[in-house]
């Protein structure tokens, strides 16, 4: 077969009958309601992915939360079912012995502190923290505070970094920094309070909560060392393994249990699970793409239809052009093109009622309202854009290719002669 | 490489030989209408040589039309041979055919077939654009195509415009475009009253003078009349073959 120039094939788009203006502004707005749902529920999948994004990373992220446990192994004459204990000083040896860490922090808490602000009293959980915990566990001090420094952990120093939530109870609308609390009657100076963020994963209870004190100072005033919890991010999240691998080494040799045993700590990997989530969403989003990719066949369907008439009024057109020496590209490639600028004009148009849906839908408010926080703000992205794009084209495509063929099968001589 | 050589010689050697544009051979058509097969044509043999004009006649059903089809490549023969210009053309594909139709045959119909949505310069541009011809030589020839039917005042028409007459004219100008081997008039003249057919038919003699090879499928016994050759048609074979 010849190819059909393209030009050609424009030419005689133009030179074809006109269209009828109703009928073609129907097939247009089937489209545009299905490039419309299409582009919509894309835009809800991505909205939704980036909120649960932000709150599955409001704990921080790529982050491995160990719990110190017993040993299952026996290890140098030792039986296995021995406690393993880990102590303030083993972060600093960590941070010193592990390779590609970004940072390792200890915590230690304590339940149902008293805490007391002027009149208010109220009890509260109170972790003693090294100085890198803040970085790596979304502590994000709020304008005009800071989170503990190392020199609050050389220094021992009294200084409280809050949860929003405890703070607002203790403080109302006041603002804490500065501010004087008392823990257990020990007087503490507030430096900062935490910036309100959206968590889905937690240990040990909620950080807006939580009263956060340098772990020397914690030790001193409670009289306990030993660490409920580490937390390790390594400073790749596919280090994960080998950093643990490490951090086991190092730990073993100290405390003297087998590196290889996997039950010395409970271990929660969020790259793992981080992983999992993402697939999850993926897969939300592909059903949520495959839904609106359906409606959108819905309106090809029509555009095909449409041009199986526009075919049918054309038989003689066809048959001339045919009988003058048309190839069969110079028949088919000018309603292919048809179809095709239908469904893309339909797709523009879907574009624009999508965008502005997309502004409405971003003036309501979701503040205050869990749901709607966690459900997010539909948003479009370029991936978005070139995966309806291609969709649409495709239909398009295939809406103008069928009846296409039909045409090219048309024989001139019966439809000639014949009025 | 031989056998090619041996087949192109002897299909040169024939078109050496005899100044044939059109030579059927045993040519039938068989409509396959499902259950019943319509024998259309029985077996036409037939030669036309340059520059003839050829009225073929026959009663309504009696094949002529298809013959017109068959020798038009708009459709294809059941079995025989034709040889357009020496050239076989059963066989050929339907894009093959497409460019047969495009270079060699003119059409012009009873009901002139002009598509209504352009004018009538387009119209005669058309098989031009098929014909894959340069915008610039494309005006060129339509004007002079228009300058030769007497309408190059109407270009701008569209068919709708026009009276029958001239519709008819626009469509032989469309005919004659790429200069075909043959021209092929199928009632050229039945939708026209009897001025404007004396006009078309006119129109036809002066092509013929030209040197154009014409034939002209028609009921009407005073265009009959003008064709020096006349072949008549009865049930799918050739009855009568005269030449004056």
């Amino acid at each position: 077969m010849r190819n059909p120039r393209l030009g050609l094939v424009f030419n005689l788009f133009l030179r074809s009958s006109r269209v009828q203006k109703k009928r073609a502004i129907l097939t247009i707005a089937s489209i545009a309601w299905g490039a419309f749902s299409l582009l919509l529920l894309l835009a809800f999948g991505e909205g939704l992915k980036i909120s649960i994004n932000t709150a599955t990373h409001g704990m921080g992220s790529d982050l491995a939360i160990l719990w110190p446990g017993t040993t299952s192994l026996t290890w140098q004459g030792l039986p296995a079912g021995r406690p393993v204990r880990t102590y303030i000083e083993d972060i600093a040896l960590l941070r010193q012995r592990v390779p590609n860490l970004a940072e390792v922090a200890g915590e230690i808490h304590r339940w149902g502190v008293v805490v007391n602000h002027g009149k208010t009293t109220t009890t509260a959980q109170v972790k003693g923290v090294t100085y890198g915990f803040g970085e790596i566990r979304n502590h994000i001090p709020a304008t005009g505070g800071r989170f503990l420094d190392p020199l609050d952990e050389q220094l021992r120093r009294r200084v409280a970094f809050m949860g929003d939530k405890i703070a607002e109870k203790i403080f109302g609308e006041e603002n804490p920094a500065g501010k004087e609390i008392l823990l257990e009657k020990v007087p503490y100076t507030v430096i900062g309070v935490m910036m309100p963020k959206v968590t889905m994963g937690n240990y040990n209870g909620m950080d807006e909560d939580q009263i956060s004190i340098p772990i020397t100072t914690f030790k001193a005033h409670f009289g306990e060392d030993r660490l409920s919890i580490i937390v390790v991010k390594p400073d790749r999240p596919e280090r994960m393994g080998l950093v643990l691998e490490e951090l086991h080494k190092t730990l073993g040799a100290k405390c003297g249990f087998d590196p290889k045993d996997k039950r010395v700590f409970g271990i929660w990997d969020t790259v793992e699970s981080s992983r999992i989530t993402r697939n999850i969403l993926i897969g939300i989003q592909l059903f949520l793409g495959i839904i609106g990719a359906l409606t959108l066949i819905i309106g090809g369907v029509g555009v095909a239809n449409i041009m199986y008439a526009v075919v049918k009024e054309r038989t003689k057109e066809i048959g001339v052009k045919m009988a003058l020496g048309a190839h069969r590209g110079w028949i088919t490639g000018p309603i292919v093109l048809e179809g095709l600028l239908y469904t893309l004009l339909g797709g523009a148009a879907g574009l624009i009622m999508s965008v502005a849906a997309i502004i409405l839908l971003d003036q309501i408010p979701t503040e205050g309202n869990e749901i709607l926080a966690m459900f997010g703000t539909p948003t479009l992205s370029l991936s978005i854009g070139l995966v309806s794009a291609a969709i649409l084209g495709l239909i398009g495509l295939m809406a103008g290719y069928f009846p296409a063929r039909r045409a090219a099968s048309i024989n001139p001589a019966e439809t000639l002669r014949y009025e | 490489m031989f056998l090619d050589n041996l087949f192109n010689s002897k299909k040169d050697d024939l078109k050496i030989e005899n100044d044939e544009v059109i030579r059927l051979k045993g040519l039938t058509k068989v409509y396959d209408m499902g259950r019943v097969k319509v024998e259309a044509l029985k077996g036409i043999d037939l030669e036309v040589r340059d520059g003839e004009m050829v009225a073929i006649t026959g009663p309504s059903g009696s094949g002529k039309s298809t013959l017109m089809n068959l020798i038009g490549c708009l459709d294809t023969a059941t079995s025989g041979s034709y040889l357009l210009r020496g050239e076989a053309v059963s066989g050929l594909s339907r894009e093959e055919l497409a460019g047969i139709r495009n270079r060699r045959v003119g059409f012009i119909f009873q009901n002139f077939n002009l598509l209504p949505q352009i004018s009538a310069y387009e119209n005669v541009e058309m098989p031009l654009l098929f014909g894959g011809m340069s915008r610039h030589k494309r005006r060129a020839r339509v004007l002079e195509l228009m300058e030769r039917v007497g309408l190059s005042d109407r270009m701008d028409h569209k068919p709708t415009e026009l009276s029958g007459g001239e519709m008819q004219r626009v469509a032989i100008a469309r005919a004659l475009a790429m200069d075909p081997d043959i021209i092929l008039a199928d009632e050229p003249t039945g939708n026209l009253d009897t001025s404007s057919g004396s006009d078309i038919m006119n129109l036809f003699q002066k092509l013929w003078t030209q040197g154009r090879t014409i034939l002209v499928i028609s009921h009407d016994p005073a265009l009959a009349q003008r064709a020096p050759r006349k072949v008549e048609i009865r049930d799918g074979l050739i009855t009568k073959d005269s030449r004056k």
